[in-house]
């Protein structure tokens, strides 16, 4: 009698044949398990949402997936997929397609970078939740010195002259990590280029861009901070949380990365970690550009939602994404989570403002944002960059751009190790 | 098995000259006696012990079978195809040229050259600092003994992740303190990056690496320390044998199993380097060794056939390692007991 009573108030009980829909989710601030349940009560007994935590970062996260597509596992509901491995999933149909009636419910004023990372030889292959950029960061006695107008287009040969005579640090992501892949495309698309010139080939017959004037441009702006040591001592181990941790220092001044610094910032300024006065001093606006002609190609990162191939729940799983990704919940997740909407109308909400004062550049800079090389050999493509532009004082942009295209070729054709 | 041996000898043939006329007869005797046993012809008894045997140990021997050799074989049969998880249906067969391709390619070896040098070093400076250790351990005063043991042994009671993550924030050039420590030193730049560049990681790598694993080592030499009778070199001392002597001729041609097996154990263990390397630099700056490319390639990029390839040139090397450390020491690790009784 006891023990019955002790299995039902588990939750053992029986009768409950409602469907679960298991949802893999990126690490958060504990925002989408909460959104699985908001949408698990909304539907009225119809599916029950639960959520399984990914690894930490987006490479781990892509070999789980990855391998559980493979296999076919049917558990594979709702996916929270990072946009680079979107192409590599969809290629082989380990995704299915959304339907058109949720295609056009959910894609309304979704913003024009977050729609391309969701897209896949021009079919949307999954729903965009939220979208994240990088913006450019600085400190405003350093520019206020220097004598740069914020307010008008900044090149990065600007930002490297004023860290050179003030003898200051530039924030950039230098590591053999994906930062550099990031940073590195970024500089490409905006000087007019691209690092593959048709992603959507098959492996052998993939033609990269670098050895361009574009490809050139970007490995000089690399090698000059790293050769005159502009990115600070710990350029070829920096990655995003470290560039912060630069930028907030004495020697900060610029800082490209993408809006978490800036809850982080005030989150240890409240510690007592930092100085009070910090956060009045940082600034923010568009991604450099490369030159001043050109538009900057600010990186896109994000989360779109997916849904596995082999699932047995579809129908509720598109359902249940609706209800995830409907504006106020954007709003929702990035008050409380710091993660930017895909949605335009999601940046309308007031509360959003509050929190986020630089809500109104992240927007801009997402109609700006220019996707990695969208290619089913994503990995290969950026593993090989980080290789090649890693340390950034070993770059030569002379000689970089080109090996690292061939050193490309190679691999896609099976012809090298990586 | 087969043969009987006709010469049984009353005397050791390899008695070294140190070793007391006493103790000579003991291992002869030993011997003898080992082989008689083995000459014997089987009884009833012997043969049922046997089945018995066969029947005790046979679910695990099945069980062994199933979960070692079939991914092995399945790795082998892998390694032939051109064969990537996320394209099934482009999967062909193409021979050794997975293997061409790895032996050919300057990554391979850079990665082997560096899996070889932390294998040698860090087994090397493990061996002597583990047999410091292990005399320590092994003459420490009784009252003392527990707590030196548990002291030393801690390092080899730490996750090795936990333990990278701790040597590398150590390191690290924004929260580790090295560097602040290190800055009174003449001629060191407190801005030194120690991840950015080949030699530096590697140093950080071997020293955790080291730091770590010497505990493993020492527990086995106090082992084979354990093992050798004190009357050996009491005798040896009488004798006027100095004490490098008695270590040289006395207690290390003794302990020679056991310093096989710690050694062994090691190579193998140093040679399959991962989560230290993974988590410092995940290979970054020439610090990229075979288990890690293997990872890399099999479960990164998910080139299956590549990724076995490697697999399987990174185990055919385990195994030379095994046979040659074998070989070299000349020990019969069946006999057990370092040639002893």
């Amino acid at each position: 009698m006891l023990a019955s009573a002790a299995l039902l108030l588990a939750g053992c009980g029986p009768a409950d044949d409602t469907p679960v829909l298991t949802w893999y989710t990126n690490p958060d601030d504990g925002g989408q398990a909460e959104l699985a349940q908001q949408c698990t009560e909304q539907a009225g007994g119809a599916y029950r949402i639960e959520t399984s935590v990914l690894p930490n970062d987006a490479a781990s996260q892509r070999e789980q997936l990855t391998r559980r597509l493979a296999a076919g596992d049917t558990s594979m509901d709702i996916m929270s997929l990072d946009p680079p491995f979107i192409p590599e999933l969809a290629e082989p149909g380990f995704l299915a397609l959304p339907p058109q009636d949720v295609v056009e419910a959910t894609t309304q004023d979704t913003l024009e970078g977050a729609l391309a990372g969701a897209t896949w030889k021009d079919t949307l292959v999954a729903v965009p939740f939220w979208a994240n950029t990088q913006l450019l960061w600085y400190r405003k006695s350093v520019a206020e010195e220097a004598g740069l107008d914020m307010d008008k287009p900044v090149t990065w040969d600007q930002l490297i002259e004023v860290a050179r005579d003030q003898g200051k640090d530039l924030g950039v992501q230098g590591a053999r990590a994906e930062s550099m892949t990031v940073w590195l495309n970024a500089l490409v698309e905006s000087a007019g280029g691209q690092i593959l010139e048709n992603p959507e080939a098959p492996a052998d017959q993939v033609q990269t861009g670098l050895d361009t004037d574009a490809g050139r441009k970007a490995a000089e702006i690399v090698s000059t901070i790293g050769q005159e040591g502009l990115g600070g001592p710990g350029l070829a181990t920096q990655q995003e949380n470290e560039a912060m941790l630069l930028f907030q220092g004495d020697n900060g001044s610029f800082m490209v990365n993408w809006p978490f610094v800036w809850p982080a910032t005030n989150a240890a300024v409240e510690d007592g970690v930092l100085p009070e006065d910090l956060p009045e001093d940082i600034g923010w606006t568009l991604y450099p550009r490369v030159s001043e002609d050109t538009e900057p190609a600010p990186p896109l990162g994000g989360i779109n939602l997916g849904v596995g191939a082999a699932s047995e729940h579809q129908d509720l799983a598109w359902d249940a994404i609706q209800c995830i990704v409907s504006p106020e919940h954007q709003t929702q997740y990035f008050v409380t989570n710091g993660n930017p909407p895909a949605s335009a109308s999601a940046f309308d909400d007031p509360s959003v403002r509050e929190q986020f004062p630089m809500a109104p550049a992240i927007r801009d800079s997402l109609d700006l944002a220019v996707p990695r090389p969208q290619t089913p050999y994503y990995n290969e493509v950026s593993t090989a960059i980080q290789q090649r532009f890693t340390p950034p004082v070993d770059v030569d942009p002379a000689t970089t751009p080109a090996q690292t295209g061939r050193f490309i070729q190679e691999v896609l054709r099976g012809e090298s190790l990586l | 098995m087969s043969s009987v041996p006709t010469n049984v000898p009353s005397v050791a043939p390899d008695v070294g000259p140190d070793v007391t006329p006493d103790a000579a007869r003991d291992r002869g005797a030993g011997r003898g006696r080992r082989r008689e046993l083995q000459a014997a012809p089987k009884s009833a008894r012997t043969k049922a012990e046997a089945r018995l045997g066969w029947w005790l140990a046979g679910p695990a021997f099945v069980i062994m079978v199933a979960v070692i050799f079939y991914p092995v074989l399945q790795a082998l049969w892998d390694s032939l195809f051109s064969y990537r998880l996320t394209a099934p249906d482009e999967r062909e067969f193409i021979g050794l040229q997975n293997y061409a391709t790895i032996l050919t390619d300057g990554v391979f070896w850079s990665a082997l050259g560096v899996t070889a040098l932390i294998t040698v070093i860090t087994v090397f400076v493990e061996l002597i600092l583990g047999f410091i250790l292990a005399m320590v351990m092994h003459k420490a005063i009784k009252s003392t003994r527990g707590l030196v043991r548990t002291v030393i042994l801690v390092p080899y009671g730490i996750i090795t992740v936990v333990s990278a993550f701790a040597w590398y924030y150590m390191f690290s050039i924004d929260s580790g303190y090295v560097n602040n420590w290190l800055s009174w030193v003449p001629g060191f730049d407190d801005q030194l990056n120690w991840f950015a560049q080949g030699g530096t990681a590697l140093f950080v790598i071997m020293f955790s690496e080291i730091w770590k694993t010497t505990p493993f080592i020492s527990l086995l030499l106090l082992a084979g320390l354990a093992q050798v009778p004190e009357d050996l070199s009491e005798a040896a001392a009488v004798d006027g044998a100095n004490w490098w002597q008695r270590l040289w001729r006395v207690i290390l041609p003794n302990m020679k199993a056991a310093i096989m097996v710690a050694v062994l154990f090691r190579a193998l263990d140093a040679f399959r380097v991962f989560d230290s390397i993974f988590i410092m630099t995940n290979g970054a700056y020439g610090t990229e060794v075979l288990s890690l490319l293997a990872y890399r390639t099999s479960i990164g990029r998910l080139e299956i056939g590549l990724g076995s390839a490697i697999s399987v040139v990174l185990f055919l090397l385990v195994g030379l390692i095994a046979l040659i450390a074998v070989k070299g020491f000349n020990v019969d690790l069946a006999g057990g007991r370092g040639g002893r009784k």
